[in-house]
């Protein structure tokens, strides 16, 4: 069922050129994801998980290959149309949060509707629903620097679920944060998970891949094993 | 709704770095002040010309005929030799352009000097503004008596000992004392005050009531005038339409009068309001002109300024950049944001300027005879011009900005 497909790439390759030389960074994944799937892409570096995510991400175009998001080839689109699509269908986590410094937790989360044109009011209460769904519907008027990392991570998750995405896609989310909070935030996944929310999560740590459900392991820009796990820890 | 955001995030960003952002803009505060500062006083000297300089000096409708121009610029030695050989003005000449002029309208001969004017307990004023005229030169010159009355034609004629005073001369010399009928002293000669002049204010910072008008045949003449002579003859049309009649007929008897032959230039000068005016709109020109080119660069520099400081700016969010961009931001989005803010920055900027600019004028103003007038148009212009600098600035970091890669921004250090 295509319908279900929330991610379809093929023969997806990637070639950066590196001075004289060519570095081939993916050299043909195919890969399917699923809705509410739980995957964990793994690998070490130099691996291509870093520019598999950023393709994932619409954030880079690849070589060759086909790439179809929630039924769509977006391996084709121009610029403009894959800022929209990041807008809409990928909500991204960073190892670093990377919220607005000097705007409170409220304004951090409505940006990617000001970006969608959702008039002020409706972004304003949307941002405040998705606030509460991560736990920080007291915090809503804090500034980053007013949050603890676990909380900074929280706004950023709730930034990233605020247009219902059709993935969200979290790179390193607890690299930044110590190991009880790590588990805090891999619980919220665990939530989101149950909720029906599919995720991509890019570690390279083996304790964190364990919270997912599937494990894709790269190794010289190739899947090395794709394993599904039925006794994943939540 | 980008708009908004765009500014808000700019206050933001110059609320954060107070000090910063005021080196930034530095430079478009001082064009924007240079420029409010002079356009101001131009303005306020143009409507001071308008509604005071030119009716005072030369009087609504008025023809004012004399030696040479009363208003001139650059004159060279040559001119002057030429001018000081013209023929003077004489009582003769006011009479035949009183019965050869068509045109109806008043004719009076006027002749100024200075001096001292003192009263009979020995109180004594300097620098007095002395007028000998004839009784039309009051209605001419629209000058109102106070109290008393002006004299007459006969008593102009006659050359009675008659003074009217100014309001300023009048309150110097008799303070509270009613000045009417008493008498006072001007270069050795006795008049009788029988009226005084309203309150007419000052022209460039000089007073304009400290001053005494006595019969154009008078005494107080061989003070203003040689024997039979006058500086100025004034013409006041009756009917305004009928200026430039007037003018062809004044200038034919004055040629008829001078034997001047067709190819001899006037011996004499015609002056109007619009004369005096054509004089200045050509000086503020000059001023229009000159002042722009030195505004602009201060706004170059200015806008040099905002482009680095943009710049620096942008690379400082380069990861900021990177995020709006995989949260779904368009070039268009990033540009636009840059735009706004370097037109923001740039903006408060002029704003700052413009402030300064009226304060300088109006100090300007306070401390000198110069006027100053505030005008909502060119407010208008300096912000356009400082949100337009900003903009300018802006585009080459706008588009740097949007033209990072999201993925190599994202790990930017």
């Amino acid at each position: 069922m295509i319908a279900q497909q929330v991610i379809r790439t093929e023969k997806l390759t990637k070639e950066y050129v590196l001075g004289s030389e060519i570095v081939r960074a993916l050299r043909g994944v195919d890969l399917v994801v699923e809705r509410n799937e739980y995957v964990a892409i793994m690998g070490p570096s130099g691996s291509g998980k870093s520019t598999l995510m950023n393709l994932i991400g619409c954030l880079d175009t690849p070589t060759s290959g086909e790439y179809w998001l929630n039924g769509q080839l977006v391996s084709e689109l121009s610029d403009d149309e894959l800022a929209r699509i990041r807008n809409k269908e990928i909500g991204f986590v960073f190892q670093t949060f990377n919220l607005l410094p000097r705007a409170t937790a409220l304004h951090n989360v409505e940006l990617p509707l000001i970006y969608a044109g959702v008039p002020a009011k409706e972004r304003r209460e949307r941002a405040a629903s998705a606030l509460e769904r991560v736990g920080l519907a007291q915090r809503m008027d804090h500034k980053p620097s007013e949050l603890s990392g676990g909380q900074r991570q929280r706004v950023a998750i709730a930034r990233a679920l605020i247009n219902n995405p059709a993935i969200l896609l979290a790179d390193e989310p607890t690299g930044n944060l110590d190991s009880k909070t790590s588990e805090e935030i891999m619980a919220l996944f665990g939530e989101l998970h149950a909720d029906g929310q599919t995720i991509i999560l890019v570690t390279h740590e083996n304790d964190i891949a364990a919270f997912a459900h599937r494990v894709v392991t790269l190794r010289d820009g190739l899947i090395e094993s794709d394993v599904v796990r039925d006794a994943a820890v939540v | 709704m980008l708009l908004g955001e765009g500014i808000r995030l700019a206050l933001q960003q110059i609320r954060a770095q107070k000090l910063k952002s005021f080196f930034a803009v530095i430079g478009v505060v001082i064009g924007v002040m240079f420029l409010m500062t002079v356009v101001t006083v131009i303005e306020g000297m143009n409507r001071y010309m308008k509604e005071d300089f030119a009716r005072t000096i030369y009087g609504l409708n008025t023809i004012t005929l004399s030696r040479w121009p009363e208003v001139q610029i650059n004159t060279s030695a040559e001119q002057w030799r030429e001018w000081i050989r013209r023929p003077r003005l004489t009582f003769e000449d006011a009479d035949a352009i009183r019965e050869q002029l068509d045109v109806p309208a008043l004719v009076a001969v006027e002749s100024g000097g200075g001096g001292r004017v003192a009263a009979e307990d020995g109180t004594e004023i300097e620098n007095v503004w002395l007028t000998t005229a004839s009784a039309d030169y009051f209605r001419i010159r629209e000058l109102k008596i106070a109290r008393g009355r002006a004299f007459t034609a006969p008593e102009d004629r006659i050359g009675a000992p008659v003074v009217i005073l100014g309001h300023e001369a009048a309150q110097k010399l008799f303070g509270d004392r009613d000045p009417l009928g008493r008498m006072v002293k001007i270069a050795g000669h006795r008049f009788r005050v029988i009226g005084v002049l309203e309150k007419q204010g000052t022209l460039f910072g000089m007073s304009l009531d400290n001053r005494a008008i006595a019969p154009s045949r008078s005494m107080l003449a061989r003070v203003t005038a040689p024997h039979g002579v006058v500086d100025d003859i004034l013409i006041r049309v009756d009917d305004p339409d009928q200026m430039q009649q007037a003018l062809m007929e004044v200038e034919a008897i004055m040629r008829v009068r001078h034997r001047l032959r067709p190819d001899q230039p006037n011996d004499f000068a015609l002056d109007t309001a619009d004369d005096s005016m054509a004089f200045w709109t050509r000086i503020s020109r000059i001023l229009y002109l000159a002042f722009p080119t030195l505004v602009g660069i201060a706004l170059v520099v200015g806008g040099m300024v905002i482009m680095n400081i943009m710049l620096v700016s942008v690379m400082e969010r380069t990861r900021e950049i990177g995020m709006r961009k995989a949260i779904g931001a368009r070039r268009r989005d990033i540009i636009f944001q840059v735009l706004i803010e370097s037109a923001t920055l740039s903006g408060f900027g002029a704003l700052i300027g413009i402030g300064i600019g009226i304060g300088l004028a109006q100090l300007v103003a306070a401390v000198s005879p110069l006027p100053a007038s505030i005008s909502p148009v060119w407010i208008a212009v300096s912000v356009a011009l400082g949100a337009g600098v900003g903009i300018v600035a802006g585009l080459y970091p706008a588009s740097r900005a949007a033209r990072l890669d999201p993925v190599v921004a994202l790990r930017y250090e």
